[in-house]
């Protein structure tokens, strides 16, 4: 912490939080709004202000078991080592309300008048290590968290614990302050269960270990103290971690393969704990004098944020996915960007540490470079067609397209367009296209993918960051759903035309199916957003022509939901048997005529314009003809 | 369907390559049977089987018959073009062709480990083919533009993960701004006494 602190490379921007991130891989801007301090780096950390201030409230940092100032070190070793003030809790720079603090400040280092600052950065790489959030063991009744003063989770023993803590190290009972003669430990709470109100599914990994040493270190504080440790599994799979376990249990630490079913209170005060014995199955109670909850961790419930500013993606548990679980464990979907620590799932430090080198060394090979290639996936727009209309402009998430009217055309700026070519399916006259996901290409592989019992088919377009990830990850966790999928990938979502779902329709596919990320997970922004309109409105079409809408499917579908894909395809495959050949005739003939009219105004246009034919616009069958 | 158009009036040579990936899509796909089919298919002048296809004695091979058979559209079915696209683009510049004329066809994870009957999972392999090769065909090579990367990082959050990773950029020469949303940096270690395995203070 403190070299952090020192370092001449490292601006410790604390109280900060980040308002927003544009950019890309290399070239990130990002600005953030430091909260203001109303202490200047004057303040030399004397503390005169402490003893003045009159105000006095729970300490966040002792887990509310101690009281702090208005006027406030979070802790003695905090970096940046300067006060700060609790706007909340202040009772202002008045001096007829208050103003003590600066009154007495030698450095005059108070400033009731600073303001919140924003800051802009430009970065070329970003490591994400937000952590997680301690399990709140209060909806775990039966423990009596909330009822019984003497019942405390792990993270607030670990402050009584500590010298610098708010009973000075003294291990005491909160109800009497007495100290406590036998002391017991209840293992996962908030992990490795079914019930979302009782906790997580996952095993939070650190709490096992964490138990052995605090029994270690309670051992070193009262002598003959009695600890129970009631567990379901201990898990001391780490180096060194099995030889701590061993040395708990030979200081006569018991381990109870039991976890208790209540936590009840005697009328001697003593916490009652019961168990089924292990061994016999036999109801009985056990009695403490304290009782600890090893709470496990969860995904911190302000993850929304960050995942949206750097479009990142969360495994079913919450937290944020990786690129590969083996082979790139830090790198996440979005180029640039790196994961570390807790955020990426619950570890211990050793692990924290060594994920943090890898992402930074992930992220100096990036520097190291000095440059990046970046995708030659952009759009383009042939100005001999472009009519200057805007409406690809009005739906590009990165504003790439510029729209000159008095030249009557579009043009894209490269370095911005991020190639999800979503404008293209806008255009009404064909003008726009993207390089490496021509429509050509599209009409190619449905062709291919239909041609022979197309009825029998499901023909899904897929995004490559969400829904076509989900089908890795169903594959990678062999989900077996039924083979009449067909999947053509595109960047995004927002890149299927409709053209291209009235070809299929037109080559017969008994069902379609649109997938792309949820709505607010998109990887450019929100171009799913079209796709949602745009599969609503041709759904709209197909009624109002009397078609069957069950044959147009649109579904989102994240990286990390294999199973919903999976589900997905056993659902829309059911439906297979019971489409009507009848009314797929019916439909293709329909679409048909919905290509021809498309083609025929593209033609007009075209002739109009007396725009030669480009080479790509092929005599194919779905092509622009 | 569609010609190709980029070298007017002469067919792409597309090359295929059905990867067994050891047992993981040979045991389910009948690989052989697909790259026979594959060669049936309009453009394709070489197709057969590879054991491992990312593997040094599997690329090398394809760089040999992209040199020999003069091939210019790649369409190798294998794993997930998010896992070993990359590594196969590579391989075509080392063979000299432009990186995008590669195509992928995924099937393992879209196919051998999600259907389990042989029948089924060998059918739905040849579509996917017979897809990726409709798409190699129309294939162009394209130029990927490079841009400079700023030489300044941002650490998001400033608990042990974030220090490590802060001092380590630091330590390498670079700007580092590590952004903590509480009055301190620390995070959770910072309320911890003593920690396992070596029983030593955290701060
Ligand atoms: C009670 C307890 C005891 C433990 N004991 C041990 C032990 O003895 N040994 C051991 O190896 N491990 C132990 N662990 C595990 C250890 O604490 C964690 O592995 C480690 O602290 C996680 O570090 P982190 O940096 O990933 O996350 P955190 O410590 O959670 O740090 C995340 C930081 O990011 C900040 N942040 C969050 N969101 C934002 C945002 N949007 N913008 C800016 N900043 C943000 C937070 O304020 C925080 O400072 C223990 C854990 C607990 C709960």
């Amino acid at each position: 912490m403190m070299d952090a602190g020192r370092h001449p490379k490292i601006k410790v921007l604390a109280g900060s939080e980040l308002k927003s991130v544009s950019g890309y891989i290399g070239n990130f801007t990002a600005v953030v709004r430091q909260k203001a301090r109303m202490v200047s780096s004057a303040c030399t950390s004397c503390g005169d202000c402490v003893e003045v201030c009159p105000v006095s409230v729970p300490d966040e940092f002792e887990e509310g078991l101690g009281t702090r100032r208005a006027i406030y070190k979070p802790f003695p070793q905090a970096i940046p080592s300067l006060f700060l003030i609790d706007p909340d809790s202040c009772l202002g720079s008045n001096p007829v309300a208050c103003g003590k603090c600066k009154e007495v400040c030698g450095a005059k280092a108070i400033d009731y008048a600073m303001r919140d600052e924003e800051i802009v950065l430009s970065v070329g790489t970003v490591v994400v290590a937000t952590g997680a959030e301690p399990w709140d063991p209060t909806p775990n009744v039966e423990y009596g968290y909330s009822r019984h003063l003497d019942v405390l989770t792990s993270i607030e023993f670990e402050r009584m614990l500590s010298a610098g803590g708010p009973t000075g190290g003294h291990i005491q009972r909160p109800s009497d302050g007495k100290e406590p003669r036998s002391i017991a430990y209840i293992q996962c709470v908030g992990s490795r269960t079914q019930d979302p109100c009782r906790g997580m599914t996952y095993c939070s990994s650190f709490c096992c270990m964490e138990t052995v040493k605090t029994t270690l270190q309670v051992q070193e504080h009262i002598r003959g103290v009695k600890q129970t440790v009631y567990y379901m599994d201990i898990r001391a799979f780490g180096k060194g971690f099995e030889g701590l376990y061993t040395r708990s249990r030979a200081d006569g630490v018991r381990y109870v393969h039991s976890i208790p079913s209540s936590v009840t209170r005697d009328a001697a005060g003593r916490l009652l704990c019961r168990i089924a014995d292990p061994d016999t199955g036999e109801l009985r109670e056990e009695a403490h004098d304290m009782v600890i909850l090893a709470v496990g961790v969860k995904p911190r419930t302000d993850s929304d944020a960050i995942q949206k500013l750097f479009t990142l993606s969360r495994t079913e548990d919450g937290f944020f996915l990786e690129s590969h679980p083996k082979l790139k464990p830090v790198d996440t979907p979005t180029g640039g960007v790196f994961l570390a620590g807790f955020v990426e799932s619950p570890k211990d430090i050793k692990d924290c540490v060594t994920q943090a080198s890898a992402a930074a060394s992930r992220a100096s090979i990036l520097m190291r470079k000095g440059e990046v290639t970046v995708e030659a996936i952009t759009s383009s727009i042939d100005p001999g067609l472009c009519t200057a209309c805007g409406q690809c402009a009005k739906v590009c998430p990165f504003h790439a397209i510029t729209v000159d009217k008095e030249k009557g055309t579009a043009t894209v700026v490269e370095a911005l367009c991020q190639g999800c070519g979503t404008c293209g399916p806008e255009c009404r006259f064909d003008a726009v296209s993207l390089r490496h996901f021509t429509d050509e290409q599209f009409f190619n592989q449905i062709d291919a993918a239909l041609e022979e019992e197309p009825e029998k088919k499901v023909l899904a377009f897929c995004c490559n960051w969400c829904s076509y990830a989900g089908a890795d990850f169903a594959g990678v966790s062999r989900m077996q759903y039924p083979g009449s999928v067909r999947i053509i990938r595109s960047m995004c979502s927002g890149r299927i035309d409709e053209r291209f779902v009235l070809y299929a329709m037109e080559k017969r596919a008994g069902i379609v199916l649109v997938s792309g990320c949820h709505i607010g997970d998109c990887h450019y922004i929100d171009a799913n957003k079209s796709t949602l309109t745009r599969v609503e409105k041709l759904q709209e079409r197909m009624r109002a022509a009397g078609l069957d809408v069950g044959r147009l499917h649109r579904r989102w579908v994240s990286a990390a939901e294999g199973r919903r894909w999976a589900d997905t395809i056993q659902e829309l495959a059911d439906r297979l048997p019971s489409v009507d050949p009848a009314e797929v005739s019916k439909a293709a003939d329909w679409a048909r005529d919905q290509r021809v009219k498309y083609e025929k105004r593209v033609e007009k246009h075209r002739e109009k314009r007396r725009a030669p034919k480009p080479a790509m616009a092929g005599s194919g069958a779905g092509g622009a003809a | 369907m569609n010609a190709p158009q980029e070298e007017k009036g002469r067919e792409p040579r597309v090359g295929v390559y059905v990867c067994q990936c050891g047992h993981n899509i040979g045991r389910v796909v009948d690989c052989e049977a697909v790259a026979k089919y594959a060669s049936g298919l309009g453009g394709v002048v070489h197709a057969s089987t590879n054991r491992y296809s990312c593997s040094e004695p599997g690329q090398n091979g394809m760089v040999k018959d992209i040199v020999e058979k003069k091939l210019d559209r790649v369409v190798i079915a294998a794993c997930s073009p998010r896992l070993h696209e990359p590594t196969f683009r590579k391989m075509l510049e080392t063979a000299g062709l432009n990186p995008y004329l590669l195509e992928m066809s995924n099937i393992r994870e879209h196919c051998s480990w999600v259907h389990e009957d042989g029948k089924t999972a060998t059918a739905k392999a040849k579509d996917l083919v017979h897809m990726a090769v409709e798409r190699a065909r129309l294939l162009e090579p394209q130029e990927a533009a490079t841009v400079p990367v700023t030489q300044a990082a941002m650490v998001v959050g400033g608990g042990i993960a974030g220090i490590q990773a802060a001092l380590d950029l630091a330590d390498q020469g670079y700007q580092v701004y590590l952004v903590e949303k509480e009055p301190s940096i620390g995070g959770m270690m910072a309320k911890i006494d003593k920690t396992f395995p070596t029983m030593d203070c955290s701060i």
